[in-house]
């Protein structure tokens, strides 16, 4: 129930971060450590060493400009969650984090940490993967992007070299001719959710599906795109034929294991109905947004 | 991250010095640099009305003010809040040193029994009545506010009661009405 020894390390910069990273492969490297510490009180992971990212002050802002949200790795979930600048660009970002474990948490996790972490359960990873988002890693041969389809990989892996550090995060805006909604099943309220569905919704002149983003989180080794979800819905109105029928396809995307908490035919009801309620909510704020 | 072998630089427990205020006292200590917060506060400093339930962030107990955010004490290193100031539950009280409108709010309203989840509670609950935000005082809004802190013996609704009643108290009742049973 306490961390195993370690050696701790406060990097004053990024460069100098990312140089202990290089030296120390197998090193954890701390954020906002609301997953880290668990982990390491459980002794389910013992770091030789932690790269605490505390003093690399230049890793917390949240910028808009060119139809992006870039925030800084360091930025605490709470203050994304607060600023007005990202709630005017992308209003899903905010909805998103109300989802994640509660406030106190928030207060300290960071917006870098939590994709990093890549949980399948958490909200920020399926968040990216829903706005084709991408993020900026650095290591000691200098920066490079991943995108959000290309970045998660299993179960709390990402495709980031040992020596390389997140340094930002980027969501790309949602003009206000677009629709959005979060919406998660949970045992009690700030649970790491059985299964959530993230969706954006653009709407044609004839009230037909212009353009959608589906993922989920919860039902698999990573958070999932649900493209036939989306394919399914292009150029039709939002019926109930077509409600069901994206759902039903992106049903078959859960891949979770019967457990507990919820078997994979649950699971597979559970997105099922989520996809046509966030459908359903995001075409009701596009409404609003539009009349 | 390995985990059987050790090597030499683990094998001596690495310590650090840290320069914290707490409830307005500043202390210096050098503790291991795998040191708790929560640990700190109780072993160090003695400040024992943090509690520790869960150790892994889901009961509440251990909450305290960092530099005025409700924090998880036992989800933070001791040396991540080097230089910052925090409050405990020691360091809450009214101004005329008697019991802070939250806690007499709490004792009011039977708000709590055993009492090891109060401290926990008490510094959400200032957390949220001396924030900007907007308050949501319905009866689903009080339960999200205090949704990350367990109780075991109340049932909550005292609690909730408690909630409303410090926010009346404490001036934060301009959404009182706003789902509250007529």
């Amino acid at each position: 129930m306490k961390p195993s020894r370690f050696e701790y390390f406060a990097p004053e910069s990024l460069a100098e971060a990312v140089a202990l990273r290089d030296a120390h492969p197998g090193a954890a490297v701390l954020a906002g450590g609301q997953s880290l510490l668990p982990i390491m009180n459980f002794r389910l992971g013992r770091p030789e060493q932690v790269i605490d990212l505390r003093k690399a002050s230049e890793l917390a802002f949240v910028r808009v400009q060119n139809d992006v949200v870039e925030v800084g790795a360091m930025t605490r979930q709470r203050d994304l969650e607060r600023d007005e600048g990202a709630a005017r660009a992308n209003p899903l970002i905010a909805e998103s984090l109300r989802l994640v474990a509660h406030a106190v948490i928030r207060n300290r996790g960071t917006v870098g940490g939590s994709i990093a972490h890549a949980d399948p359960a958490a909200e920020l990873p399926a968040l990216l993967s829903c706005l084709d988002g991408s993020v900026e890693v650095a290591g000691v041969r200098g920066r490079r992007r991943i995108s959000a389809g290309e970045l998660f990989v299993f179960h709390l892996t990402t495709s980031l070299e040992p020596n390389e550090v997140i340094t930002s995060v980027s969501f790309p805006a949602l003009e206000p001719s677009w629709g959005w909604s979060f919406l998660e099943v949970t045992r009690r309220h700030g649970d790491f959710a059985l299964a959530g569905v993230c969706a954006a919704l653009k709407l044609d002149g004839d009230r037909c599906v212009g353009q959608v983003r589906l993922a989920a989180c919860g039902i698999g080794t990573t958070p999932v795109r649900l493209s036939t979800a989306e394919e399914a819905l292009l150029s039709r109105p939002l019926t109930e034929k077509a409600l069901r029928e994206a759902g039903r396809a992106a049903a078959g995307y859960v891949t979770a294991g019967d457990e507990t908490q919820a078997s994979t035919a649950y699971r597979r009801q559970l997105v099922e109905a989520l996809v046509r309620r966030s459908l359903l909510r995001a075409a009701a704020r596009l409404e609003r947004r539009t009349s | 991250m390995t985990g059987v072998e050790t090597s030499e630089a683990v094998e001596a427990e690495q310590k650090t010095s840290l320069r914290v205020v707490v409830n307005g006292t500043a202390y210096e200590r050098v503790v291991p640099v795998r040191r708790l917060l929560s640990d700190f506060l109780r072993h160090d400093l003695g400040l024992t009305g943090t509690h520790v339930g869960c150790e892994h962030g889901v009961c509440g107990c251990c909450t305290v003010l960092v530099d005025g955010r409700a924090t998880r004490s036992c989800l933070t290193l001791a040396c991540q809040v080097d230089g910052l100031s925090l409050t405990t539950i020691e360091g809450v009280k009214s101004a005329d040193g008697g019991l802070h409108p939250v806690q007499q709010a709490l004792s009011d309203c039977h708000g709590l029994q055993c009492g090891y989840c109060t401290p926990g509670f008490v510094i959400s609950i200032l957390e949220v009545l001396n924030s900007p935000d907007e308050l949501d005082l319905s009866e689903e809004g009080v339960r999200e506010m205090i949704s990350g802190n367990l109780c075991r013996c109340t049932g909550y609704q005292g609690i909730v009661d408690a909630v409303r009643q410090a926010a009346v108290a404490m001036g934060r009742d301009g959404d009182a009405g706003k789902g509250a049973p007529a």
